[in-house]
């Protein structure tokens, strides 16, 4: 059986949740997160006893407690590790890593890139917070320049990293980003990430309400946000704005993107770029893109699959058992021997 | 090299051991002289013991001291233990090596030397003022000079290699010299390069012809005075088949053994480190065994993955030396907290730090014991020779999956390295091991344990209805939930011990290698001193002193009665090439008043230091 062939019976919502009372602060964006992912694993045809939920040390690493899969909560940063190890232990489980930006970037920034670049079949969802919740608000390697914090009362003088960008210079062949309280199209984007078979990385705005509240209401925030975020979609113009009315034109030989008005005094659809998930290229210009000055990209934004670690692992099996399998008489043999009567 | 007893039929003159070693430029070919010296002498059925002393750098500067290369064989025709504390014969293939090994060869020695090496710039690049071969030095030596490059480039000039290849064949040549000398079969190092260079049959040819004027050299070449061909008669051993190995052999195929017993496959994720590399070099190849082998990007990752495949119902692995074992406490206090099964293999190396990564050294046992954030034991081994190996690597293995525990192995280079003939197993006559997945839902909880063993339950995801979360945070003894109660993570404690104490009553119980099991001196060594303290106890015995040898193997839990065996002598001694760990721990476990004998040196005991020991501690 493999991850993809659908249980015997359908499975709802309720049936992923488990017994453990949720420890998140009140208002983290933790829970809509859960939420998500337990409300979408049903429709994505899930086995609970195929599914293990692997994460590194933080708040969001909390996350595989309050799964009713399997679950394992490891050490700092090494969650990729681990993860890695399990699938090729057994590579018929469907893992999904959970980490966020100190354990996934900071102390982990190592075991990402590798799981990245090496294409394990997991799916990684790296909850971005800008800040670090369960050691009491430090900040971390996405917090912008200038931010307060109890290790920098002068604020932050470290250049913040751009994880989607990480993920994409890595070597990720699945890049998707997605925002806590948008439950819907986060379902949806984990949905296309779990469909992918190889290293899947989403990144996930999400909310501190206690250490860092609205680190992303200048993207989030209802009022504003047809004009700070862009959801992107495979083979469509890349549009956004109120009633659609803006979208993004490639300029300088594609090496920036422009804001420009779509239809009645601007310029007609077929200007605007439109949205190949296996251009590379494109797929670093819109990673790159930050509000207010541009829309931020959402959705899956590069997708060009390859086969994955553990195909190429198990080929290599497979071919060194074509003789069939070993004999360990004839292994402690090999070589030179000699009798002694 | 013993007083000749009497002459053989041939003419040789009969010795009863012998201790050679190659000294050359890391390009000389040194170690390929010595691995084919130690088969041939293994057919030829001499027990033999070998050590391989590398230099640090890959590439040194060619003709200086740090670059030189070395190999000592000691062969005998009754059981050898150790590679010999001083080598009989010396080859020198350059000045650098001759300075930097002359001062070990006992007076009287022989030392054969390439003139052709001895040039003014390579005399100036090995520190000699004058040239020693003309100066004095040599005095107190028997000495062969030998322009073996000149002879070496004659002899394959009609191969047309060209003048630097043809060079490089002078390690053959010199192997034919002493297969001559030692009365040695060529048949075994022709059949070799035959193989070894099928795709370039005029290498192969070149080198048997080298090879063969070596010999031809001392078959009618007139020797000086006091040195002349020998002859070491077989040992007496023990019937079976018989191959060389390495202490990194032994425990790659031990461990692919161990998963085949346990019929699990075994997951071994690795990072190289000198001087463990051959063990992920053997596995790879192994495949078809069941073995995945993972490079990972780091030592942490390679820890961790292992981890990771234990939770995932397969055997996980990896290898190591000191600084990567630093590297891997974190992740060892996973697996001790989350109870998975994990075989760790530590090729100790001199530390602390980088230390010196290829010389050998036994100082990582309080790390093994000890070296982690809170109270987590774990269960220690350590195999006493290359042979030993392969067992102890299967006992990890049983260990590991019994007890639900990290079973570290401590190697050192000492045995990575150095060969000696093993007996070779039967894999029909070891024992299979048990492995029993959870699958009953009723009543299931992670922490359920066995109350014989204290074992948790294992069990593989992908089970139904036995979904469930573990990691490191502290568990409640009764449900397997996360928990912060005080009393709880004081017995959870108490427990994890109680479960590796526990493992001595699965273990044999500590025996006394040599001698009673009571007296006025135990020498208590561990791991790769075995040879060295074996042969000086024998050596004291047969002097008359009251000594005995216990080598620990179980290093923690340690055997059950080795305290109350301890007591029973009036002194103790621990040998080891550390400043000073097992003492302090038999200090600590058992109230006893052992005394170190350390040595730092990178380098392994000599019989005669732990001898000399025996008898001061004994005077004292
Ligand atoms: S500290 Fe922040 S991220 Fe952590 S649980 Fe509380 S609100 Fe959520």
């Amino acid at each position: 059986m493999t991850p993809l062939d659908p249980p015997a019976q359908k499975l709802t919502k309720k049936d992923f949740v488990s017994d453990q009372e949720v420890r998140w602060c009140p208002g983290c964006g933790d829970y809509a997160i859960l939420a998500a992912v337990q409300r979408a694993l049903p429709d994505m045809d899930v086995s609970r006893e195929k599914t293990v939920f692997v994460s590194g040390i933080g708040c969001s690493s909390r996350f595989p407690y309050y799964m009713s899969t399997y679950g394992f909560h490891t050490i700092h940063g090494r969650a990729p590790a681990l993860a890695t190890g399990l699938k090729l232990a057994n590579p018929e489980l469907d893992i999904w890593v959970i980490t966020g930006d100190g354990d996934g970037l900071s102390i982990g920034g190592n075991h990402l890139m590798h799981l990245l670049r090496r294409n394990v079949d997991v799916q990684l969802m790296l909850f971005n917070n800008r800040i670090y919740g369960l050691t009491k608000g430090q900040y971390s390697p996405t917090s912008l320049l200038g931010q307060r914090s109890p290790s920098t009362p002068m604020g932050s003088v470290d250049a913040p990293l751009n994880p989607t960008l990480f993920a994409l210079g890595a070597g990720s062949r699945f890049v998707a980003r997605g925002i806590d309280t948008s439950i819907k199209t986060l379902g949806d984007v984990l949905t296309e990430a779990r469909a992918h078979r190889g290293a899947s990385f989403v990144e996930i705005l999400q909310n501190c309400p206690v250490f860092n509240d609205g680190a992303w209401d200048g993207v989030t925030a209802k009022d504003i946000a047809s004009d700070t975020q862009m959801w992107v979609e495979h083979g469509k113009p890349l549009r956004f704005g109120k009633n659609n009315d803006k979208g993004l034109r490639i300029v300088e030989g594609g090496r920036r993107v422009e804001i420009v008005t779509v239809g009645d005094g601007g310029v007609p659809e077929s200007e605007l770029a439109v949205h190949d998930e296996t251009n590379r290229t494109l797929a670093f210009l819109l990673a790159q893109l930050t509000a207010p000055e541009m829309p931020m990209a959402f959705g899956v934004l590069y997708r060009d699959p390859q086969p994955s670690y553990g195909q190429a692992v198990s080929a290599q099996n497979t071919q060194a058992m074509a003789k069939g399998a070993g004999d360990i008489d004839a292994l402690l043999r090999s070589g030179h021997t000699w009798t002694v009567e | 090299m013993d007083t000749p007893v009497t002459e053989s039929a041939d003419g040789r003159e009969i010795l009863d051991s012998v201790v050679i070693r190659f000294a050359g430029d890391s390009g000389d070919g040194m170690q390929l002289a010595g691995d084919q010296f130690t088969q041939t002498t293994a057919v030829a059925g001499n027990d033999l013991a070998t050590f391989p002393d590398f230099p640090a750098e890959i590439r040194a500067p060619a003709g200086t001291t740090f670059g030189v290369s070395g190999f000592q064989i000691h062969f005998a025709s009754h059981d050898v233990l150790t590679p010999g504390d001083a080598p009989d014969v010396l080859v020198a293939m350059n000045p650098a090596a001759l300075k930097v090994n002359l001062r070990d060869v006992p007076r009287g020695g022989l030392v054969i030397v390439n003139t052709g090496a001895f040039s003014k710039a390579n005399l100036k690049k090995a520190g000699y003022a004058s040239d020693p071969l003309a100066d004095g030095t040599m005095a107190p030596y028997r000495v062969l000079k030998i322009d073996i490059s000149k002879l070496t480039s004659d002899a394959v000039e009609h191969f047309g290699l060209g003048s630097k290849a043809s060079l490089r064949t002078k390690n053959l040549w010199t192997l034919g010299l002493l297969y001559w000398m030692f009365d040695r079969d060529r048949a075994p190092t022709i059949k070799w390069l035959e193989g070894k260079f099928s795709k370039k049959p005029e290498l192969a040819q070149a080198n048997i012809a080298a090879l063969n004027a070596g010999h031809v050299y001392g078959e009618t070449a007139e020797m000086p005075q006091g040195i002349g061909c020998y002859k070491v008669p077989k040992a007496v051993l023990e019937s079976g088949t018989y191959r060389n190995i390495t202490g990194n052999e032994a425990l790659a195929w031990g461990l692919a053994a161990g998963g085949r017993l346990a019929g699990l496959p075994v997951v071994f994720g690795s990072y190289p480190i000198t001087p463990a590399s051959s063990v992920l070099h053997n596995l790879a190849k192994l495949k078809h065994f069941g073995v995945t082998t993972f490079q990972a990007e780091d030592e942490i990752a390679a820890v961790c993955s292992a981890v990771g495949a234990s939770f995932g119902g397969a055997l996980g692995a990896t290898a190591t030396s000191g600084p990567g074992m630093a590297l891997k406490g974190e992740a060892l206090g996973l697996a001790i907290m989350t109870e998975l099964p994990l075989v760790v293999f530590d090729i100790q190396r001199a530390g602390p730090s980088t230390g010196m990564p290829t010389k050998t050294e036994q100082s990582d046992l309080f790390q093994a014991i000890w070296g982690r954030n809170g109270d987590a034991p774990l269960c220690v081994l350590a195999p006493a020779s290359p042979g030993e190996c392969f067992h102890y690597a299967i006992e990890a293995c049983r260990i590991a999956i019994k007890y639900m525990t990290p079973v570290i192995v401590l190697s050192d280079g000492f045995i990575a390295n150095g060969a000696e003939p093993w007996k070779i197993p039967s894999f029909g006559d070891l024992p299979r091991i048990e492995v029993r997945f959870h699958a009953d839902p009723e009543g299931f909880h992670p922490y359920i344990r066995d109350e014989q063993t204290l074992a948790r339950v294992w069990v593989k995801p992908g089970t139904p209805g036995l979904e469930h979360r573990i990691g490191g945070l502290e568990k409640d003894f009764a449900s397997g939930n996360i928990s912060y109660d005080p009393k709880n993570h004081h017995k959870m404690t108490k427990v994890r011990e109680a479960k590796i104490l526990g493992i001595a009553k699965d273990m044999p119980q500590q025996h006394v290698e040599l001698g009673n099991d009571h007296g006025a001196l135990a020498i208590v060594g561990w791991g790769s001193t075995f040879g060295s303290v074996n042969q000086a106890v024998r050596r004291a015995r047969a002097e008359g002193l009251d000594v005995s040898h216990i080598h620990v193997r179980q290093m923690w839990p340690m055997p059950s009665n080795l305290g109350e065996l301890l007591r029973r002598f009036d002194k103790i001694l621990v040998p080891e090439l550390n400043n000073g760990q097992l003492y302090r721990v038999l200090r600590a476990e058992y109230l006893v008043p052992a005394q170190p004998l350390d040595k730092v040196e990178g380098q392994p005991f000599k019989v005669a230091e732990v001898l000399d020991a025996i008898r001061e501690t004994l005077n004292a």
